[in-house]
């Protein structure tokens, strides 16, 4: 139904990705930055789905249903672990764990 | 919107929003059952699961510690190794073969008999995933009391 | 006959390989009976050779063997060849029976050391070198020998290595006999440039022809090769090491710094005396260092309070005696009183072992005394040691051997009547210093008990030495008492005879003056050091006396001179332009690592920009291919 050329469906799907990872860079707020995970985990499915549909195979749809399931792991695993964080460091910046520092000793 | 704001719960109904658009995109790639699904569970569940925890933690509150954080400057050079990597892309796309394959409609009849015939193995792997993703936030979640020393206690 | 004498320092080499490599398993009893066996066989053998040597029916003088080639560079050879004739024949009598008594006498000396099985490789490597040195065809083996006692002999010096001032005098040993042994070595290459051989005899004929009598080059290459023998004998001005080496086991200063390795020089010296006589300034002056060291060693020796630097000194003042001999062109009286020095010196040293031994590491005089009664053994082979050191006329065998000297001192063409006083005296002050110390150590009041008695081990050596000291002399007779030649005869045939002054063999009357010269000197020790007169306690007090401990305060001289410029030196040099570059590498590499240590500064933002830019350049990298 959309007659848009691949490549520009494909680099729809960058921008999303660069997004997420400018977002990943420049946050220091651990939320945020799984927050941005999420989103370039999205548009790596998206590409999938643009593949499935260029190649006119179900495969890249099952795929995405894969990728769905690991997304909702990470996030579930990685909520607990902001959760440790936050009870050990008391915040939620991600710079204040750096205790694996070399400190020139 | 999701990535730039300063309230964690502002970002995250934004980023809710734009799931569901990319829904939509879905839909409009012949992939309606992935659309289905992408609401379902992606915004439907994960998100939801993100704003129980943030909700929890009372993120939102400390909106000038993030304001301090998120100055102008600090956008310049991820958005430029953005952009670096944005030109690469397209210097790759250049050479995509343009094939013309008749664009049919992906049905979810056919998912699923692909899932369950080529993929069956990958679908049980994915289950033991989940269990074990399960099982691993249980034990990190679950917190005891720590009895800290008097004089260990900080401040 | 020939393969024999290179069997006889190779038995010693063997036995010093067993015991490097099989030493820890062997039982103590195994390794010492190696040890010491090993030497008395070679004794055995060199016995044998000996008889056979000197009852050879077709007139032989020597026995040859050339065992393989060594160096082989362009025109440079050498061999390891060895040669004996009645020089080394009697050297090598010497050190291999003597050796043997020794080697007996150690394994009750060593018998509760822990390093017993190192001790006996040591002394083996120790005899096989002495033996290499005095067997030694060429002079290139030679210098091997000479290098190999100067090893031994650091490694038994400083034997108890857990003590520090034990390696200090080790090292201190050795880095002087350096000094002599880079004289040495010049001397060598000087010898191998003009003559093109290394073989001793060639060197001898060779430069008989064409050197010419008092020849700068004779003269230049005989001083160097004495600056060696200097080294090696403890003579002025390279003596300062030997007191010091007494920090080694008695056993060590018994073999190698009264019998042997001191000895090394007087061989050397008789062994190239060719080279001396076309050079007779070389000659004057080796006389005149044997007088004063004599002298010098003599004073030094009678301040002394450590039972075996009062020994030590002796040794120095008894080798002078030999240099003045060597000197005066007297070969065959210096080689008999090598010989007759060997054994009483020997003797002297190990009773003194024995008695510190049983006084528990008791080393100064002053606190024993009394030792007469309680260890007999040991007081009459102490006393007959002492006389024959102190030529006790007619009865003892130092007698006879000194004797020869004092005579040839005056009475060569090379001698004055200004040696023969300097001899003289010295004798007197041998005497002297001698009975104070049995006086000393042997009446008195006990200040300290014996703790046990020695056993046989030690004692037979002991008295079969005292024998040799008494009789050993008779070989050799002056004219005035029976003229028995035996002796020099056997000497004669290698070394020249000495050449006498034209003038009345007044023989009798020297040995008459040198016979109340010793009972004078025993007499006044009596008085001083028996009788304890008053004014002894002051002299002992005094600044003369101090002067005459530390060795004529040599080892001062030589500090200031010597040892503190290069110190200092050394000190400020610590950072010059090399060090600085050698530092500033190492200052490189810590800069690199603490900038490399910047970026791993733990924060995941850091690490995740550095993906980023790592994917980024990739990708470009690769898009623009």
């Amino acid at each position: 139904m959309l007659t848009v050329p691949v490549e520009t469906q494909i680099l729809f799907a960058g921008i999303l990705f660069f997004i997420g990872l400018v977002g990943l860079l420049v946050r220091r707020n651990l939320v945020f930055m799984l927050m941005s995970i999420e989103i370039m985990f999205n548009s790596a499915g998206l590409v999938f789905i643009i593949a499935a549909r260029h190649w006119d195979q179900p495969d890249g749809q099952v795929m995405f249903i894969f990728i769905l399931a690991v997304t909702a792991v990470e996030v579930a695993i990685g909520l607990a672990l902001i959760l440790q964080v936050y009870h050990h460091f008391k915040t939620l910046d991600v710079d204040a764990i750096n205790k694996l520092k070399d400190d020139n000793s | 919107m999701a990535i730039s704001g300063r309230n964690a719960i502002h970002s995250l109904l934004f980023l809710i929003l734009s799931l569901l658009a990319i829904s939509v995109v879905f839909y409009l790639l012949d992939a309606p059952f992935i659309a289905a699904l992408e609401v379902i569970i992606y915004a439907g569940a994960i998100m939801v699961l993100f704003i129980f925890v943030t909700m929890m933690l009372n993120i939102g509150l400390e909106k000038k510690q993030e304001k301090r954080w998120l100055n102008p400057r600090m956008w310049i050079i991820p958005s430029l190794l953005a952009a670096i990597l944005f030109i690469d892309l397209m210097l790759a796309l250049r050479n995509m073969p343009t094939t013309v394959v008749g664009k049919q409609l992906i049905l979810p009849k056919q998912v699923g008999i692909s899932l369950f015939t080529t993929y069956l193995l990958a679908v049980e792997i994915a289950g033991i995933l989940l269990m074990a993703g399960v099982i691993g936030a249980y034990h990190l979640g679950s917190q005891k009391k720590k009895v800290l020393h008097r004089f260990l206690i900080k401040k | 006959m020939n393969t024999i004498i290179a069997i006889i320092p190779a038995l010693p080499f063997i036995s010093f390989l067993i015991l490097v490599l099989f030493g820890g398993k062997l039982s103590r009893r195994a390794s010492g009976w190696i040890g010491a066996g090993s030497v008395g066989i070679a004794a055995l053998l060199t016995i044998i050779t000996g008889i056979s040597l000197l009852n050879s029916v077709t007139g032989e003088k020597y026995y040859t063997i050339i065992l393989w080639k060594w160096i082989h560079a362009a025109n440079l050879n050498a061999e390891i060849a060895f040669r004996l004739d009645s020089l080394s024949l009697i050297f090598c009598f010497v050190i291999t029976f003597v050796g043997f008594l020794i080697h007996i006498y150690s394994i009750g000396f060593m018998e509760k050391d822990e390093g017993f099985t190192r001790f006996f490789a040591y002394m083996n490597l120790f005899v096989c070198s002495m033996l290499i040195l005095v067997l030694a065809d060429n002079i290139l083996l030679m210098y091997l020998g000479w290098e190999g006692v100067g090893l031994c002999s650091y490694l038994l010096i400083g034997f108890w290595y857990k003590e520090p001032e034990n390696g200090t005098a080790a090292r201190k040993a050795f880095i002087i006999t350096r000094i002599g042994d880079t004289a040495m070595i010049i001397g060598i290459f000087i010898l191998f440039v003009s003559f093109g051989t290394f073989n001793i005899q060639d060197i001898m004929q060779l430069a008989q022809a064409k050197w010419a009598v008092g020849s700068s080059i004779a003269v230049i290459t005989a001083a160097l090769l004495l600056g060696g023998a200097l080294g090696k004998s403890a003579q002025l001005p390279l003596q300062t090491w030997l007191p010091d080496a007494m920090a080694g086991p008695s056993p060590v200063s018994a073999l190698i710094h009264a019998a042997t390795m001191v000895t090394a020089g007087v061989y050397l010296i008789a062994r190239t005396n060719v080279l001396f006589s076309l050079a007779p300034a070389v000659q004057t002056v080796i006389a005149i260092i044997g007088a004063l060291t004599l002298l010098i060693a003599g004073f030094s020796a009678l301040a002394q309070h450590d039972l075996k630097r009062i020994l030590a000194y002796s040794t120095i003042s008894q080798i002078g005696y030999m240099f003045l001999a060597l000197g005066v062109g007297a070969y065959s009286a210096a080689i008999f009183h090598f010989m007759i020095h060997a054994f009483f010196k020997a003797l002297l040293f190990l009773a003194a072992g024995v008695i510190i031994l049983v006084l528990n590491e008791e080393h100064d005089i002053f606190k024993m005394g009394g030792l007469r009664k309680k260890m007999p053994a040991v007081f009459w082979t102490f006393l007959i040691g002492s006389a024959s050191l102190s030529a006790l006329p007619l009865v003892t065998a130092g007698f006879y051997s000194k004797d020869a000297i004092l005579w040839f001192s005056y009475s060569s063409i090379n001698g004055s009547i200004i040696l023969w006083m300097a001899g003289v005296m010295g004798a007197f002050l041998t005497a002297l210093y001698s009975f104070r110390m049995i006086f000393i150590t042997f009446f008195g009041k006990t200040n300290t008990e014996p703790s046990f008695k020695a056993g046989i081990l030690m004692t037979a050596p002991l008295l079969i030495l005292a024998v040799l000291s008494l009789f050993g002399g008779f070989v050799e007779l002056p004219a005035s008492l029976g003229s028995v030649h035996l002796f020099s005869g056997l000497v004669n045939q290698v070394l020249p005879g000495v050449v006498i002054k034209n003038i009345e063999n007044m023989e009798w009357l020297f040995q008459l003056i040198s016979g109340v010269i010793a009972l004078s000197g025993i007499y006044l020790a009596y008085r001083f050091y028996y009788r304890k007169p008053a004014y002894m306690e002051t002299f002992k007090n005094s600044r003369l006396n101090h002067f005459f401990e530390k060795g004529f305060e040599f080892d001062k001289v030589y500090d200031t001179v010597f040892v503190k410029p290069v110190v200092w030196l050394a000190e400020t040099d610590k950072k010059d332009f090399f060090d600085q570059l050698n530092i500033s590498i190492a200052k490189l590499a810590l800069l690199g690592n603490r900038v490399m240590s910047l970026t791993e500064n733990g924060k995941l933002r850091w690490y995740l920009l550095s993906f980023a830019i790592g994917i980024a350049l990739i990708l470009t990298l690769m898009m623009t291919q």
